[in-house]
């Protein structure tokens, strides 16, 4: 994949948004990945927490908001603990959810979810998933 | 005969771990003239050492050998205990059985231990026809050349001549100050670069011990340590430094228009000029390369203008001999040739350019006053890439690393960034190197307070599409290929020697290391020195440096000089070249290979004489003399016969 840098990009709204929802400065960030090695959900994402943070320094809105990797966040801020630049990544994934959620998705159609799944389903997965992941 | 005493050493398991030392000392007492023969566990401690000037006291000894380590490590330690002993230090000998033997032996204990005989025998051979020698005392010129007045030969020169001594300052070009001048502002403190050095520029012009000879270069050094002898070339610059008022009068009228060189070819100067306001010695020069001539007169349009009659074209060249006890050579950097990083476009594309050219782009005093302008419009980019290590840590360019660029591209895309709010910075780098104090925290102030965007990887090449520079790199730490289309590319490009550092080199009879700097004698801890005594390093000739390591050098090389300026002889190790005239046919052989021009013919008798200050005594004259006349003291032929003998008859 090529990512093309201007400086419109990397001024992307979007690292606004997040900076100003966290409350983080995501330039603070030097790469180190020490969140990275300590994420128990690492396996499951497709970007790296530090890589996810990298993403946003370029200003690539594209590819971190069509990530697995805020979703798989599990919020145990093991990540934010550990940082030496001290910068809260739970805090950085939390506002990615946020701004994701906030642009009235319809992700999840009852009638399609297929019988057999249905049947497994805990209700309670179901009920989050409406109230996060649809208009 | 002479009664010669043998300290053997154990250097803990060192040697007796390997050596059977009572077997040693059995053996070797009972060697001709041996009087006496005494074993101790690390005979270079203090006890040891006691046992030393004791036993040479007791046992009235006229000769000792220590049997130990290699003598580069011990041998002037037990010297002096043989001097504190009355012995003369010159009858004291070193057998190596550390190094030459038990090291290397230590899986045939019983061999290595009559090799360990064989090697005392020698010594003992030797000392038994060692003289008594003095050393050799050599007057001292208290006087100093430093060669280069960038920030290190200038603190280097202040601090010698802060200290009482006479300080020579030869700079090659018309003004002192070096790449320092060409500087904006400094990381990391970003304090203007020519705020701080101006004065120090000012005070070397002032100072009254202080010869400062600017547009000059050394012709030729001879002699050695507290002697040498140089020839300096003073090129004239056909402007009375003591007429010229400094109206600038000439530079207006003169018709030949040039790159300038200070600001890199980013402004243009004339034939007559001065490189920048601040320059010391403040005056003009008339560049005779690029005027239209002199010889015949061609032009002559700043004579005419020039009021106070300044001018003066019958200047010569002069030579100015010079007798100084030390020299500092300060010589400074370049940067890596344009032409070998052209798949960066340097030297293609006008916006793409060097470290010095953008610091120019920067100074207040620059081409732009400051303003960040690119050299090919004058628009004001607002996507600059930086490109670090271009050149450096690059088997195809320069292996090594530049040291400095880290923290100076960390500098300029911050200074970028002050200038240009809305503009965007972006470092390609592969690592950043900000070791030294507070410079850490500095780049880490670029990336959190200017938002400047590292990216982890090296750039592949840089082309011209449209307006635009397209910037292929790619960042490595998210695994994506990126591309940037700037509107300025500035290269990190390699800190390289200046390009006649050979010519320095052979001329001092210095050495260069593998990459053309300056040679130390020991990287760690012997820095400042070269491998000539007498000749020290400063500054970003010997490597890649920045300013505080380049002033440190500097303060170092001095207070090395200083320590033979503030003697009133110097001492030299008396081995050296004995020419024994009735035997000398003077054929003069020896002259001819002497590597330290020691020799000289006396004609009148026909025999070879020695200069004893310049004799090295490293014995290629004594190999070559066909008649024998020419012997090192304390190396006679006769004594290396008996040695050779000694460790090859039997056991
Ligand atoms: C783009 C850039 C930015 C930098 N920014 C910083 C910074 O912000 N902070 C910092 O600490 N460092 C910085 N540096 C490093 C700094 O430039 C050097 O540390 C410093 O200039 C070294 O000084 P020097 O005296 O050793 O050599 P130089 O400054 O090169 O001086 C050598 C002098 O010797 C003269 N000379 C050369 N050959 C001869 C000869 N044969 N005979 C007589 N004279 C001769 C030269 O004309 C020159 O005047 C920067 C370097 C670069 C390339
Ligand atoms: S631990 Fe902090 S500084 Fe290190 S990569 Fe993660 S966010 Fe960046
Ligand atoms: S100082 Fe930094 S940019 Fe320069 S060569 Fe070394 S690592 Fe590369």
């Amino acid at each position: 994949m090529r990512i093309i840098l201007k400086g419109s990009k990397v001024k992307s709204k979007l690292t606004e948004k997040v900076e100003k929802i966290s409350g983080q400065n995501i330039f603070a960030c030097y790469q180190c990945g020490k969140c990275s090695a300590g994420c128990p959900m690492i396996d499951s994402m497709d970007y790296m927490p530090n890589q996810a943070m990298k993403l946003l320094q370029m200003g690539a809105a594209e590819e971190i908001i069509n990530s697995k990797t805020m979703w798989m966040c599990a919020s145990c801020h093991t990540c934010s603990v550990r940082c030496p630049r001290d910068i809260d990544l739970s805090a950085v994934m939390e506002a990615l959810r946020l701004i994701y959620l906030r642009t009235n998705v319809n992700k999840v159609e009852p009638s399609q979810i297929p019988e057999e799944e249905l049947k497994d389903l805990p209700q309670i997965a179901l009920v989050c998933n409406f109230r996060k992941m649809t208009r | 005969m002479k009664r010669i005493g043998v300290f053997v050493c154990h250097c803990g398991i060192n040697i007796a771990g390997t050596l059977d030392i009572n077997k040693i000392i059995h053996r070797i007492s009972n060697y001709p003239g041996v009087a006496h023969a005494e074993h101790y566990e690390y005979m270079c401690s203090d006890p040891g050492q006691n046992i030393v000037r004791d036993t040479i006291k007791d046992q009235y000894l006229d000769g000792i050998v220590v049997a130990a380590c290699s003598p580069t490590l011990h041998e002037t330690t037990f010297r002096n205990a043989a001097k504190d002993a009355d012995m003369n230090p010159y009858m004291v000998e070193i057998a190596n059985i550390r190094e030459y033997c038990s090291w290397v032996h230590r899986d045939r204990p019983e061999d290595a231990t009559e090799k360990a005989i064989r090697i005392i025998r020698t010594a003992v051979e030797k000392v038994r026809r060692n003289e008594s020698l003095y050393p050799v005392k050599i007057p001292v010129f208290h006087k100093c050349l430093v060669i280069g007045a960038g920030i290190s030969g200038i603190q280097a020169a202040l601090d010698v001549a802060n200290a009482g001594f006479e300080v020579i300052l030869v700079e090659k070009s018309p003004t002192i100050g070096g790449r320092m001048a060409q500087l904006s502002e400094t990381f990391p403190t970003l304090d203007c670069s020519q705020c701080i050095l101006t004065p120090k520029m000012v005070e070397v012009s002032r100072h009254p011990k202080i010869r400062l000879m600017a547009y000059s270069e050394v012709k030729e050094v001879t002699g050695s340590i507290g002697n040498f002898h140089v020839k300096i070339l003073k090129k004239p610059t056909y402007v009375d430094t003591d007429k010229c008022n400094l109206c600038g009068e000439c530079v207006n009228v003169c018709p030949i228009i040039i790159p300038s060189e200070f600001d890199r070819g980013m402004s243009m100067r004339k034939a007559i000029y001065m490189p920048f306001p601040q320059a010391v010695p403040s005056t003009y020069c008339l560049d005779e390369a690029n005027c239209l001539g002199l010889n015949p007169l061609r032009c002559s349009k700043c004579q005419d203008v020039c009021e106070p009659g300044a001018i003066n074209y019958d200047m010569k060249p002069e030579i100015i001999e010079e007798d100084v006890g030390a020299i500092i050579v300060a010589t400074g950097y370049d940067l890596y040739h344009k032409e070998a990083l052209t798949e960066y476009g340097l030297g293609i594309y006008e916006d793409v350019i060097d470290g010095l050219q953008f610091e120019r782009l920067l100074s207040a005093s620059g081409p732009t006053s400051g303003e960040i302008h690119r050299p090919s419009d004058g628009e004001v980019p607002k996507d600059v890439v930086f490109i670090q290590c271009a050149g450096s840590r690059d088997e195809k360019h320069n292996p090594y690393c530049s040291k400095v660029c880290c923290m100076y591209t960390a500098k300029h895309a911050m200074l970028y960034k002050h200038r240009v709010p809305d503009g965007q910075a972006y470092i390609f780098y592969i690592d950043i190197r900000s070791a030294g104090k507070d410079y850490e925290e500095f780049v880490q102030r670029a990336m959190e307070e200017d938002r400047i965007l590292y990216l982890r990887g090296k750039v592949s090449k840089v082309f011209k599409e449209g307006e635009k520079l397209v910037v292929w790199g790619v960042d490595t730490l998210t695994g994506q290929k990126v591309e940037v289309l700037a509107d300025l590319v500035v290269l990190a490009t390699a800190i390289v020697p200046r390009a006649a550092t050979p010519e320095i080199v052979n001329k001092l009879k210095i050495a260069a290391d593998g990459n053309g700097f300056l040679k130390e004698a020991h990287p760690k801890l012997r820095p400042v020195e070269s491998l000539t005594s007498g000749i020290f390093l400063a500054g970003a000739a010997q490597s890649p440096k920045d300013i505080p390591d380049a002033v440190s050098q500097g303060s170092g090389s001095a207070s090395k000089a200083i320590g033979i300026l503030s003697q009133k002889k110097l001492q030299h190790d008396p081995t050296i070249t004995d020419v024994e005239e009735i035997a000398c046919g003077g054929c003069g052989i020896c002259i001819s290979v002497c590597p330290y021009t020691a020799l000289s013919m006396d004609d009148r008798r026909n025999v070879v004489l020695v200069n004893d200050v310049l004799c090295e005594g490293c014995g290629t004259c004594a190999a070559a003399c066909p008649s024998g006349a020419a012997e090192l003291r304390n190396y006679t032929n006769r004594q290396v016969r008996e040695m050779i003998c000694a460790a090859l008859s039997k056991v």
